[in-house]
């Protein structure tokens, strides 16, 4: 009995211990903010129906003339190098953007895109954003870009293609041989730092944080770079999976081996118990 | 020179040439432990389990890890923890049993304050743990920095900075510790030094030593009853073991180590595969980057009561410095438990804590007070935070100016009585 005493009292300090250095600790260093919201409601909803063919010929028009659209056979009109240092970062390929994006977001980005990437602490009129704004379009028309963007968009994509087109812009991820496609020094000057590859981004910030900061990056980190870049809730689980899938390469393999251990371990500990026993009885 | 016979054996054979019967007799089955003892003294065999831990993972990375700071991050995230078949497992276990070990070593560290088993006779055992502690110490900062982690880089730089504190020659020791003027490539390559060849070293050998420093005044039992170990042994010998007082080493008392240390593994095991964020921060998964300081520095858990004694003294007194002050105070934190067995003025009680009533309320302040100090070392220190951390700081200092005095006054009421 004094034994199983002694164990509460160790466990309890230890606990508290444990306790005050990490959850409650963490709690204080990093306080609470709101879930993520992919809803993006601060940003006024459309009341339109989109009408896609109308669409087609204003992406034509508009659109084009620096963006790509790969699924079409549309390349982009310059290479990534050319690209870079004409807009600062290379401009995104269109193929899935009506899909990875979520529609409301994409409607607020074409009307005002630095507003939409809540990057006014970066872009004004002297130094201004690489997008124009298409806030000169109705509502009837950004509603036609959308409904295109979504159309053409619909085929399923891969966790890995989502995060080229919605982060690997900027980002590299190393330990899957990914490289930017805007080369890091045209990034610095873009956004007045660098990007950081994100290959162990799983690891040191966690799925959790990760699911609030790429919602909205401004709301955890003052005066952060990165921009908001409107990922639907499932395009931006594709991306935290894609991340997990390479900076955690070994996690299913980490959590049936601990079965195994932990199995092991309580069986090694059951026989010296009654190895134990048995000498003490006999012996002590 | 022994009288050398044909061998009846492969031990016999062993035998004449390395006496290893006596050996194992003197070692092991003759190596007498007080049967009045509970789990906390198996503590010392869980430290050799997860040394044993630590050596072996730490092998194993070593065929892979590469001092160098451009390689140094990517040879453990990629090649370890990705490509090197269960690379990841010797990583966990390594970076967990690191921090176990420091748990098993305050528990064992509390266990010989409340037992007094650091005093009359047992001086040398203690004196001798204090060593291992601070050489555990600076072989887990060596290894911190080895990964090249945001917090590897800029721990160090806080830490080695203290260094220029010292009088006068502060700044040349901050710059011959670093072998460079900013933590750089020549201070990871002398840490990995440290941490792989000379820090074990100096470990195992004083390991060797603490052992030794138990063999004459013995291992204490929890109501520090002083036995005659050899008529004790005489006891167990004559087959009368439930009259004896004692046990051999071998097997009783390893009997009862093997199933503390099978229980101790398997939550071990729990924590290298599902919990491991509190050994392993995860902002140690973000390469160095000696341009962007992180929002929160603070060392690992168990460094931080001893980092709260020296931030805890944030505004200058009478004159002087509050840095000036707080190391003077981290310096005092740093000795004063070596000193524990001459600050208790009486040498001669040797009974546990709870049959010394002032001890008793000294000892659980000391406790409380270090898990305040190591809370209020991670918090950030503002506000309400600053002065606990400063009220928590003086008080681990007057605990250990109050206790020669209530220890003497207790030596004085035992005359008395």
């Amino acid at each position: 009995m004094r034994e199983v005493k002694i164990l509460a009292i160790v466990v309890f300090f230890t606990a508290v211990t444990y306790w005050g250095v990490e959850p409650y600790a963490h709690s204080q260093m990093h306080p609470h903010v709101a879930p993520a919201d992919f809803g993006f409601k601060e940003m006024a909803p459309l009341h339109v129906n989109g009408n896609a063919d109308n669409g087609k010929l204003l992406v034509e028009a508009n659109c084009i003339a620096c963006h790509g659209i790969k699924s079409l056979g549309l390349e982009a009109p310059m290479s990534p190098e050319d690209a870079a240092s004409s807009y600062g970062v290379v401009p995104p390929d269109l193929s899935h953007a009506g899909v990875i994006y979520d529609k409301n977001y994409l409607a607020g980005f074409l009307k005002d895109p630095v507003r939409a990437t809540k990057l006014s602490h970066k872009f004004n009129d002297a130094k201004p954003y690489a997008m124009p704004s298409y806030g000169f379009f109705s509502d009837q028309e950004i509603a036609d870009v959308v409904a295109y963007l979504n159309n053409i968009g619909s085929s399923p994509i891969s966790d890995k293609a989502v995060f080229e087109e919605a982060c690997g812009r900027c980002h590299s991820m190393k330990y899957d041989a990914l490289k930017a496609q805007t080369p890091s020094a045209s990034m610095k000057n873009y956004l007045g730092a660098e990007a950081p590859d994100l290959s162990m981004m799983i690891r040191s910030k966690k799925a959790e944080y990760l699911t609030t900061f790429i919602n909205e990056p401004l709301k955890m980190v003052e005066g952060i770079a990165m921009p908001r870049v409107g990922l639907s809730e499932a395009s931006q689980q594709q991306v935290i999976a894609y991340l997990e899938k390479v900076g955690d390469r070994k996690k299913a393999e980490r959590e049936s081996l601990g079965l195994q251990l932990i199995g092991f371990m309580a069986i090694f500990t059951l026989i010296a118990y009654l190895w134990k026993v048995s000498i003490w009885k006999r012996a002590a | 020179m022994a009288q050398i016979k044909k061998a009846e054996g492969f031990i016999d054979w062993l035998d004449q040439r390395l006496a290893v019967k006596a050996f194992m007799r003197v070692m092991m089955s003759e190596y007498w432990i007080p049967k009045n003892i509970n789990f906390l003294w198996a503590m010392g065999v869980v430290l050799i389990a997860l040394f044993a831990v630590l050596l072996v993972t730490g092998l194993l990375l070593l065929m892979y890890y590469k001092p160098d700071v451009a390689l140094a991050f990517d040879s453990v995230n990629y090649t370890i923890m990705q490509e090197v078949e269960y690379g990841w497992l010797w990583r966990h276990m390594h970076g967990v049993a690191a921090s176990a070990t420091f748990l098993i070593i305050y528990i064992h560290l509390f266990t010989g304050i409340y037992y007094g088993s650091y005093k009359k006779g047992r001086e040398m055992i203690w004196l001798t743990g204090m060593v291992l502690f601070v050489a555990f110490s600076a072989e887990a900062f060596s290894g911190y920095m080895l990964p090249w982690g945001q917090m590897s880089y800029w721990a160090a730089q806080v830490i080695t900075n203290l260094f220029s504190g010292i009088p006068v020659i502060g700044d040349a020791v901050v710059i011959w510790i670093r072998g460079d003027y900013v933590v750089a490539d020549a201070t990871l390559t002398r840490f990995f030094m440290l941490h792989v060849v000379l820090l074990p070293l100096v470990i195992l050998a004083v390991i060797a030593v603490h052992f030794y420093t138990l063999r004459f005044p013995h291992v204490n039992n929890q109501d520090s009853v002083e036995l005659d170990f050899e008529a004790e042994a005489k006891t167990y010998k004559e087959g009368r073991v439930k009259e004896s007082n004692v046990v051999p080493f071998w097997p009783v008392f390893l009997s009862k180590d093997f199933f503390v240390v099978g229980f101790f593994m398997t939550f071990f095991f729990f924590l290298v595969c599902y919990h491991f964020d509190f050994a392993m921060d995860p902002i140690n998964f973000e390469p160095a980057n000696s341009m962007k300081t992180p929002a929160h520095i603070y060392p690992e858990w168990y460094f931080l009561w001893n980092y709260e004694v020296l931030r805890g003294f944030f505004f200058d007194i009478g004159g002087m410095a509050a840095m000036d002050i707080g190391l003077i105070a981290f310096v005092f934190a740093n000795t004063v438990f070596f000193l524990l067995p001459f600050l208790d003025r009486n040498a001669m009680n040797t009974a546990p804590a709870h049959k010394r009533p002032a001890f008793f309320v000294w000892f659980w302040f000391l406790v409380v007070d270090m898990i305040v100090l190591t809370v209020y070392g991670k918090l950030p220190p503002t506000g309400v935070n600053a002065w606990v951390g400063f009220f928590a700081a003086v008080l681990f200092l007057g605990l250990f100016i109050v206790l020669p005095i209530i220890t003497k006054y207790e030596a004085k009421k035992g005359e008395k009585a």
